[in-house]
């Protein structure tokens, strides 16, 4: 039998690690693997260096009218000499600071909700889904020795926050209700909610909110002409609340069953079950679903525009069909595409971070 | 060590790395046909990927491994050749939820061997005859037990009719009471003669149908020999730790 | 005893059928209130308007033309016609939309797992960014910036003179019947069936005696075959309708407009990158432990992923398939936003522009999709309790 001698670990073979092992496994691989690479990086090559040329290089950025371009490639004077409009609408300039200041303060709450281990989280929580929202309103419309500034002058990013932010917000108590409801053993309870529910995520956005502009008017008492604006927030809301119960009653199954029976058997009644157990667990497994929705809301917020109410997409529309101005439509739509995409890429970035938080605490 | 065609298996200098971790360290061993052989060892040892190598589940980057007379390379068709000849055993069955239990043993015989469907039903029915489960044939992987998966597992390998068996823990992802049913068949192949590599911890198993218990720690094979010498008298100061340890309680 | 101390309206109160009855009873009735509310509001609303309800405006004359439709179809007919001219254009687009987006969604899911590390990443960021971009946006992309870029009718890009692209939309011969046709189309019907017969024979061939046929290249040439030869032998049945270049525009042809070619592009890359999520997610989700068994019984890639992956996959991928095969059709609607002439452009915008009827043209408009999607999850129920794995 052969002595037994302990062996040193040894470095591995040059071509397993390092630069040539990755790209040997990673891009060369085989006959096949190494033509994909080279056919990619082409296409690459040939799309992105003169879109880069085009949006940077050759790019003009600051000026005041269209003869200030004068470079060749891109004109983004286009989108900077409007930047304010973009971003408030028709809002009056020397209230700026009102959106502005919440928005600041919105960020503020996110942040205090989203980074771990501060304090007082549940209190924030609950501020930002009270007064946070009259405050926001005060600051926006007015009120309180504010002057008032009416919805039809809101327009651009803000309007599009406001829209995605108030549809969420007003959609999650009433998601919560109608996916209880869908899960009650009251058959006419459930088959309301049933009905609700399937009938908001059956149809298009787009007719909901034909809707709400051509139909709503005729359901209030003496033809009252709501403000556009709140009739439209009437029609994203439903839609959104239908969204949100589903999202709610994926949270209530992925509970499990021993949560509900140990609720009933300690004695509490329906709604300390819900309110004590059931709910403040079920809404953390649902935060990224939420976030989700949020993301669909925030997109399909642009909708709006068919029904003539500006909000960032439309105002970039407005100014594409300006005369002085015209022949500009990449420069507008991909700016406009850019700050969806930031925001958007954003939050599921945020999902993903607590879904991942989420699993790992479910493991432990 | 007299003449080459003897050995079934061959692993000479084999060297292997997960990028910069060396798992297998200048691994030498020879498979007589016939020889049953119990590898043992703490986890993390190797003893799984060396047995995985044997039939490229893992590249290994040094050395070289002969099965049945064939090179084991990048070669598409050899491996192919080599994994024809060669069952596998999974610790967690990895049989197919979505065929029947009778559809997961044709499925190779069909598709591999070229074989019509009923001689491939045949023989599966006989092997499963074997392995004591013939009536659960019309069943799906997800209505049985843990132990009667795994004996339909070990059916679906021996409808190859492989020269050569490799066990990756076998009986680790099952409850107790359902370990002795697997082992059972696990001796039965083993005394008609077939070829085993078996990774297991089951010492019991070892003493009574090994040829010969190999034992592995940190990537290399410290001790191997016959198991009465194994496990009565101990070289290595590791293996004599690992053996307290296992045996011990 | 403590517990008959209860007078009966207490017992009444404590029972929890009594209770659900009760609690039912006042939803049901504050519905009700609400209904009738809203249709008293609605009754008076539309009488001091002076409009009157009912589907008479649909035997009505439209009075106007739409610039795509797939029956026939002018200013005469009625509004009832622009009803169906609009829902079968929302199916077309919708049907072309989920054929491309399948494809290429499978394509860009696929390319996700690739072994390819750049051709994983560009097919990430492709996900990325074009998922993260509202789909309206997408539209005005295609119609108002990328299509605006082709050449005038004049100056049109063309493929041997019979295909040709400019700003007015894509123009391509139209096949017309001749005599012959029925034999041709029979025949073709013939190599279809005798192309499936030989599947199938080839199939029990296989499963009996163990041997392969090359069941695809020979099918290939039967199909070729016969739509060459036949094509001859019955005498060249089917004429082409060349589009020609008169004045500013082609005539003749067939022509797919710029609003279609831009709704359905962007429909395509926006559902692509759901797709392409979801059979990424759908091919890992099954266990890999499965390729390892499929390896070491000695099944080639090929086999694998036919035998053993997709089939596992399929079921995980189907809903949420279908759901985005849904949303495809519900987004179409989008095409109000640049012209196509879909259901809701030409039923709930021109229709309704014209005969203010807004209650019983949206409520239509909701039902189509409203049956559209009851119809799609009744199948989805369907299929999902018939291939659910059988479990203990």
């Amino acid at each position: 039998m052969d002595k037994f001698t302990p062996i040193e670990s040894r470095p591995a073979p040059l071509v397993e690690v390092g630069v040539i092992g990755w790209m040997r496994k990673n891009l060369f691989s085989s006959i096949p693997n190494t033509l994909v690479t080279l056919f990619t990086a082409y296409m690459l090559w040939i799309v992105l260096v003169p879109f880069i040329n085009w949006a940077f290089i050759t790019s003009d950025w600051f000026g005041d009218s269209r003869q200030d371009c004068t470079s060749g490639g891109a004109c983004w004077v286009f989108v900077t000499v409007r930047w304010n409009l973009f971003m408030y609408g028709f809002y009056p300039e020397d209230s700026y600071w009102r959106p502005n200041l919440a928005f600041i303060l919105l960020i503020a709450i996110l942040v205090w909700l989203s980074v771990p281990n501060l304090p007082y989280k549940k209190w924030v929580g609950i501020a930002a889904v009270t007064i946070y929202p009259v405050v926001a309103f005060v600051l926006l419309y007015g009120g309180f020795g504010l002057d008032i500034v009416p919805t039809h002058r809101w327009g651009g990013l803000m309007l599009t926050l406001v829209l995605a932010l108030v549809g969420i917000v007003v959609a999650i108590p009433i998601g919560i209700l109608l996916a209880l409801g869908r899960r009650s053993e009251m058959p006419v309870i459930k088959m309301v909610c049933v009905i609700f529910i399937e009938f908001w995520r059956g149809v298009p956005l787009i007719t909901i909110l034909f809707m709400a502009s051509v139909m709503l008017p005729l359901f209030f008492a003496g033809g009252t002409d709501a403000d556009k604006l709140m009739r439209a927030l009437i029609g994203i809301v439903m839609f959104q609340s239908a969204y949100m119960a589903e999202v709610v009653r994926g949270g209530l199954q992925a509970l499990s069953k021993g949560q509900f029976e140990g609720a009933d058997a300690l004695g509490l009644s329906y709604w300390q079950k819900m309110n004590l157990v059931v709910l403040p667990q079920a809404l953390k497994i649902m935060i990224p679903g939420i976030v989700n929705t949020l993301i669909s809301l925030f997109k399909d917020t642009s909708l709006i525009v068919i029904i003539g109410i500006l909000d960032i997409l439309g105002m970039v529309r407005q100014a594409l069909s300006d005369p002085a101005w015209l022949g500009y439509p990449a420069e507008g739509y991909l700016f406009a595409a850019f700050m969806f995409w930031i925001f958007c890429f954003s939050m599921s970035r945020y999902s993903i971070y607590l879904e991942d938080r989420l699993n790992t605490g479910h493991r432990n | 060590m007299t003449n080459e065609q003897e050995f079934i298996i061959t692993l000479n200098k084999v060297n292997k790395w997960y990028g910069q971790f060396h798992v297998l360290k200048d691994i030498n061993l020879n498979v007589k046909v016939g020889e049953r052989i119990v590898i043992c060892g703490p986890s993390g040892s190797g003893k799984s990927t060396m047995i995985r190598c044997i039939n490229h589940l893992e590249e290994h980057q040094e050395g070289e491994i002969v099965v049945d007379g064939v090179v084991l390379n990048n070669d598409l068709k050899n491996i192919g050749q080599i994994r024809k000849e060669v069952g596998m055993v999974f610790q967690h069955f990895n049989l197919f939820p979505h065929l029947t239990v009778l559809q997961n043993c044709t499925l190779a015989p069909i598709w591999v061997r070229k074989m019509p469907q009923k001689e491939a039903e045949a023989i599966a029915m006989k092997y499963l005859e074997r392995v004591k489960i013939p009536d659960q044939a019309h069943k799906y992987p997800g209505q049985l037990s843990g132990g009667q998966q795994q004996r339909v597992a070990i059916a679906r390998s021996l409808c190859m009719n492989p020269r050569v068996m490799l066990f990756d823990e076998p009986t680790s992802a099952l409850d107790p009471e359902m370990i002795k049913e697997v082992l059972d068949v696990m001796v039965e192949l083993a005394q008609e003669g077939m070829t085993m590599l078996c990774v297991t911890h089951e010492m019991g198993f070892a003493k009574k149908v090994a040829d010969r218990v190999i034992f592995m720690d940190a990537g290399q094979i410290i001790e191997q020999n016959e198991p009465e010498a194994f496990f009565n008298n101990p070289q290595s100061d590791r293996t004599k730790l690992f053996l307290s340890q296992v045996l011990g309680h | 005893m403590k517990l008959d101390n209860r007078n009966g309206l207490t017992r009444l109160i404590y029972n929890p059928t009594v209770r659900s009855l009760f609690f039912q009873a006042v939803v049901l009735a504050g519905l009700l209130w609400f209904l009738l509310t809203i249709i008293s509001n609605v009754m008076t609303n539309l009488d001091t308007r002076g409009i009157s309800t009912g589907f008479g405006f649909l035997s009505q004359p439209a009075g106007f033309g739409i610039s795509q439709t797939l029956i026939e179809y002018n200013e005469t007919f009625t509004f009832g016609r622009t009803f169906f001219v609009g829902l079968l254009n929302t199916l077309l687009v919708s049907a072309l939309g989920i054929v491309s987006a399948t494809v290429l969604g499978v394509f860009v899911g696929v390319s996700r797992i690739s072994p390819n590390w750049l051709l994983r990443k560009i097919s990430m960021v492709y996900i990325e960014v074009l998922r993260n971009i509202p789909l309206l946006l997408q539209i005005f992309f295609w119609y108002y910036v990328v299509l605006q870029t082709l050449p005038r009718p004049r100056d049109s890009l063309t493929f041997g003179e019979t295909v040709f692209i400019n700003i007015r939309g894509v123009f391509m011969p139209k096949p017309m019947a001749e005599s012959g046709f029925v034999v041709y189309m029979t025949l073709i019907v013939a190599a279809i069936i005798g192309v499936f017969v030989l599947g199938r024979w080839a199939k029990r061939r296989m499963i009996n005696t163990g041997q392969q046929f090359p069941v695809f290249w020979a099918s290939v040439g039967i199909l070729v075959a016969t739509l060459v030869i036949g094509f001859f032998i019955t005498g060249r049945p089917i004429a082409f309708d060349y589009p020609e270049l008169r004045g500013l525009n082609f005539r003749g042809g067939m022509s797919l407009i710029p609003e279609l070619i831009a709704l359905w592009f962007a429909l395509t890359i926006y559902t692509s990158t759901y797709i392409g999520e979801i059979v990424r997610s759908g091919i890992q989700s099954v266990a890999h432990g499965q390729t390892e068994a499929c390896r070491a019984l000695g099944l080639n890639e090929k086999q694998r992923m036919n035998l053993v992956i997709l089939p596992q996959a399929m079921r995980v991928m189907i809903p949420p398939m279908t759901s985005q095969y849904l949303n495809l059709t519900k987004n179409s609607s989008l095409a109000t936003a640049i012209g196509y002439p879909d259901l809701v452009s030409v039923f709930a915008g021109t229709t309704l522009n014209q005969t203010g009827q807004a209650i019983e043209i949206i409520t239509m408009t909701m039902l189509v999709y409203l049956t559209i999607s009851l119809l799609v999850s009744a199948f989805m129920n369907w299929f999902n309790k018939r291939v659910a794995l059988v479990e203990r």
